[in-house]
């Protein structure tokens, strides 16, 4: 069937098998391999995509589900005036070691703090709770989405 | 803790400078397995067997041979025909690659299909008819070696029971004396449940295989791609310069992908007979079921104590439950791992240990999980008994680990098992760890909350871990030493190269290492490449897991930075016009003694390798070092956790964990306390809800992440952290391994936690994991 997913900003129109996942999709037709697959019964969020500006696991939505939305992945988290807040929270509190699941949880932060600018730690942590870590422990993850979460607040009062 | 000897735009050992890998990782651009096309792939799916144990009457896949886009179905006696049905393990047993005879666990691999497309290949699944006769599953290992018990390897020469092995160790005359001085035995038996490292990206091969050439490039997760290469040349019979492994971005590893799987063997096969390159990335599924488990041991422990709390001895029985291969991965001299550890912390003389494992019809694996190869079973044992003994003594338990330390006066220090610890000071750190918990006032407030009818514990480890294998004369993996190597190359501009033997997984190799060689040569870290994980451009190593790669990987790049910083002196010589032995290297800068105006940089000195030497001295700033390590390691720490059990649900919850670790000299603080905070929780994991189990007909439970259960950030404790530094002797930069250190130590300061709630009851075991029933049934059972 013919679907048309925006992408980033960009529009990709193709033919897909009903069943395609849209996290298959997204990785294996569009080529974009930074959403990740951890499981296989919608569990681990590491497939997480913003869908019109909310988070969905890509493994459980079909690709002709998708048609007509706006997909934000990870690649589309930097913009022309550099990379997102939440980035470069992680990489300066140190929210990431094997990166797996990293795209998964940046997504979900990046969309939970637009709507919650001074998260405490519990409500980071349920925001979060969709989405496996393996390698941290998550303090280092909470931590960084109260950064970005400050960053974002500290830019905004400023402008 | 010590400070940093350069300055921080170098970044030297001890600045938490920020991870060079995070880049790529955080913009989405990592490279991992599954990332990887190559033009004309074939994706390959594995149909697994849904019985524990049955004979194969017949395979009939005429239907999905005919499916639309499937170009091979592969069984167990196409493998056969090229010799290739079964495999050898890393201990020494064969394993089956695809199943000829009879399936011996559910999700053992019985066929494969290879198509044009991932989806097609699993329907493809579906149209194979296997003929299965059940035969009855054996699913403990206390049933495994009854009389009569039916034979699961009934194809192994010679093996007429399902027994695997057996193992001992210590002195065993002088463990019954001190047992016959001892005021009284202190006996725990308890389980220690098979648990699955599963990281989050699961295992996966891409096999390229010419068929032109023979050249094989296999693209793997691996955390040991120069072992792998070696043994896929021994089994294969491929010659390995043909081969090479490229081991790319590993989404975790945890011991998950040190083995090699019939997957492996089968798409690397598959590549080679039809010319094309094959993909196989597990599901969750199949990584679950499938693929390297860990622990599983049944252990009894007895501690010899006197009235006074001092410990005479310790003996140790225990019965492991090997699956239905022996495939554990660990140092072939090692049936046990080091278990040897399981004397703990502790001065005293005497200890014997025996051990045998048993087939079962289950996965088999028993990969080290986070760990130096079963010393997170060794410590989680003696931190047990130890606590226990203090309950019985009637001292507290803090007090009982005290008065048997071993004393730092002592290191290094021979344990009653063989192994020579090399550095530490235990009082300091448990007495710091108790100092920041408020130990004294948290007794108190236990005291007063239990006279409400509140149950509070306070559970107590202080683990000593043995990492960084090892010693030539000692360690081997199928009969290659467990050295390691760095090759380092300075280019004329001052930039360089450092290629590793070791493997990162997420651990950060791409910045520490780099800021080995900062600190000894002062080039920044940041104009240091790390590469790894490719087979033809690395030097050779046994990989990354059981905490090896700083102690040993890490131990070789010093060393082979030395080798040029002395080669750089000498070339300063000759530029200053001064004696060699004046010259002195400091933050990049090299100098005459006394003259310190007289320097020149060791930007200037890689120029120089390249443009102007001294007389007779080769070209070029660039060396290898293979490094043996004359012992292990020894990191250390003490946690402390405080718990609430709620009486009438069993349910509790962790109120503080301290956690104080020392791994020596520390390369990077904020790698460290990461790597140590992931530790805890795979801890806390294991003690409170992750464990693969199974039904009696050897059905898995625990087969993906509804039923196996892996903490999220909502249930995953807070921790604190603490560190002491007392820095490896012999070690070059006096680093220690700290990967595994917290996973190994913190699940019996939990598990203790949650008994010592309840000790008062009588209360002196709960098997892991500590689940709110198996809690609320004790409590039961006391009173
Ligand atoms: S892959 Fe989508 S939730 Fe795990
Ligand atoms: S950083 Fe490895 S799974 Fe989160």
């Amino acid at each position: 069937m013919e679907i048309t997913v925006t992408i980033n900003g960009s529009d990709h129109a193709s033919d897909v098998e009903p069943r395609t996942l849209l996290v298959d999709h997204i990785r294996r037709t569009v080529g974009l391999t930074g959403t990740h697959v951890g499981c296989d019964t919608t569990s681990c969020g590491a497939c997480t995509v913003l869908m019109d500006g909310k988070p969905v696991k890509a493994c459980t939505v079909l690709a002709a589900q998708a048609d007509g939305a706006e997909v934000t992945t990870v690649e589309g988290l930097k913009t022309a005036d550099g990379l997102h807040p939440i980035q470069s929270a992680f990489t300066d509190d140190h929210g990431l070691q094997c990166g797996f699941c990293t795209p998964g949880m940046m997504l979900v932060g990046a969309s939970f703090i637009a709507e919650n600018p001074d998260p405490s730690d519990d409500e980071v942590r349920w925001a979060i709770s969709g989405n496996l870590c393996r390698c941290t422990g998550y303090m280092n993850i909470v931590k960084a989405i109260q950064t970005a979460a400050a960053r974002v607040a500290e830019s905004s009062n400023g402008s | 803790m010590a400070a940093p000897t350069t300055p921080a735009e170098i970044g030297g050992i001890g600045h938490s400078v920020q991870r060079k890998e995070d880049a790529r990782l955080i913009e989405g651009q990592g490279n991992f397995l599954d990332d990887i096309e190559l033009p004309n792939t074939l994706h390959m799916a594995i149909l697994r067997s849904p019985l524990a144990h049955a004979r194969i009457n017949g395979i009939d896949f005429s239907a999905a041979t005919d499916l639309d886009g499937v170009v091979a179905v592969v069984t167990g006696d196409l493998m056969d025909q090229h010799g290739l049905a079964w495999m050898p393990t890393l201990s020494g047993d064969t394993q089956a690659v695809l199943a000829t005879d009879k399936v011996r666990y559910q999700g053992q691999e019985v066929a494969a299909v290879i198509a044009t497309d991932p989806y097609i290949a699993t329907d493809a699944l579906e149209l194979i008819e296997v003929d299965y006769e059940d035969l009855p599953p054996i699913t403990t290992p206390q049933q495994s070696l009854e009389d009569g018990a039916a034979l699961i390897r009934d194809e192994k020469e010679g093996q007429t029971d399902n027994l695997v092995y057996t193992w001992e160790t210590g002195d065993k005359g002088a463990t019954e004396e001190a047992f016959a001085q001892a005021d009284r035995v202190v006996t725990l038996e308890t389980h220690y449940p098979r648990s699955h490292p599963a990281p989050l990206e699961t295992c996966g091969i891409l096999a390229d295989v010419n068929s032109v050439t023979g050249q094989a490039t296999i693209y793997m997760t691996s955390q040991a791609p120069h072992a792998h290469r070696t043994l896929f040349a021994m089994v294969a019979g491929l010659p390995e310069q043909n081969i090479r492994i490229v081991s790319p971005d590993i989404g975790g590893g945890f011991g998950n992908k040190v083995p090699i799987y019939p997957g492996y063997v089968v798409a690397t096969a598959a590549s080679l007979l039809i010319g094309q390159p094959v993909k196989w990335v597990e599901s969750r599924t199949e990584n679950l079921i499938s693929t390297g488990f860990a622990r599983d041991y049944y252990m009894k422990g007895e501690l010899a104590v006197t009235d006074e709390g001092r410990i005479l001895g310790l003996r140790v029985n225990m019965l492991s439950d090997q699956g239905a291969f022996y495939s554990d991965a660990q140092p072939t001299q090692f049936r046990a791992g080091l278990f040897h550890v399981v004397t703990g912390s502790y001065d005293f003389p005497a200890a014997h240990i025996d051990c045998k494992g048993a087939f079962t019809n289950k996965a088999p694996g028993g990969v080290a999980y986070r760990c130096s190869f079963r010393i997170t079973e060794a410590s989680y044992l003696i931190e047990r008994l130890v606590q226990n003994a203090a309950y019985e003594v009637g001292i507290d338990p803090a007090e009982m680990r005290l008065r048997n330390f071993i004393q730092p006066e002592q290191f290094p220090y021979e344990t009653a098992t063989g192994f020579v610890y090399d550095s530490g000071d235990y009082p300091t750190a448990l007495r710091t760890a108790l100092e920041e918990v408020g130990y004294e006032d948290l007794r108190r407030e236990q005291a007063e909350a239990r006279a409400e009818g509140r149950l509070i514990g306070i559970g107590i480890a202080h683990f000593t871990e043995a990492v960084g294998a090892g010693p030539s004369h000692t360690y081997d993996i199928a009969g290659l030493k467990m050295i390691d190597s760095a090759e380092l190359r300075v280019h004329p501009t001052g930039k360089a190269i450092l290629k590793l033997g070791v493997k990162t997984q997420g651990q950060g190799h791409e910045t520490t290492f780099a800021q080995i060689v900062a600190e000894v040569l002062g080039i920044p870290a940041n104009d240091i490449k790390v590469e790894h994980g490719d087979t033809d451009h690395t030097p050779y190593g046994l990989g990354t897991y059981a905490s090896r790669s700083t102690p040993v990987g890490g131990a070789a790049t010093a060393v082979v930075a030395r080798k040029l910083a002395d080669k750089a002196k000498k070339i300063a010589a000759h530029l200053l016009e001064a004696a060699e032995e004046d010259i002195e290297l400091a933050s990049g800068v090299l100098s005459v003694a006394g003259s310190p105006d007289r320097s020149v940089t060791i930007q200037d000195i890689a120029l120089a390798a390249y443009t102007n030497l001294p007389e007779g001295m080769e070209y070029g700033l660039e060396d290898v070092t293979y490094y043996d390590p004359p012992n292990l390691t020894y990191p250390y720490g003490s946690y402390i956790v405080v718990v609430e059990v709620d009486p009438d649900t069993g349910v509790w919850q962790v109120q503080r964990m301290v956690a104080l670790d020392d791994c020596g000299v520390r390369i990077n603080p904020m790698i460290v306390e990461g790597q140590i905070c992931g530790g805890l929780t795979e801890g806390f994991a294991m003690s409170a809800m992750q464990w693969i189990t199974f039904d009696d007909d050897g059905n898995c439970i625990g087969a993906n992440f509804m039923d196996y259960l892996v903490p999220t950030a909502w249930e995953t404790p807070r921790f604190e952290l603490l560190a002491t530094e007392v820095p490896s002797p012999h070690h070059p930069i006096g680093a220690k391994g700290v990967g595994e250190s917290a996973t190994v130590g913190s699940p019996a300061a939990f598990v203790n936690a949650v008994i010592d709630a309840v000790a008062h009851l009588g209360v002196r075991n709960i098997d892991m994991p500590v689940l709110p029933d198996r809690v609320w049934a004790a409590i039961d059972e006391a009173s």
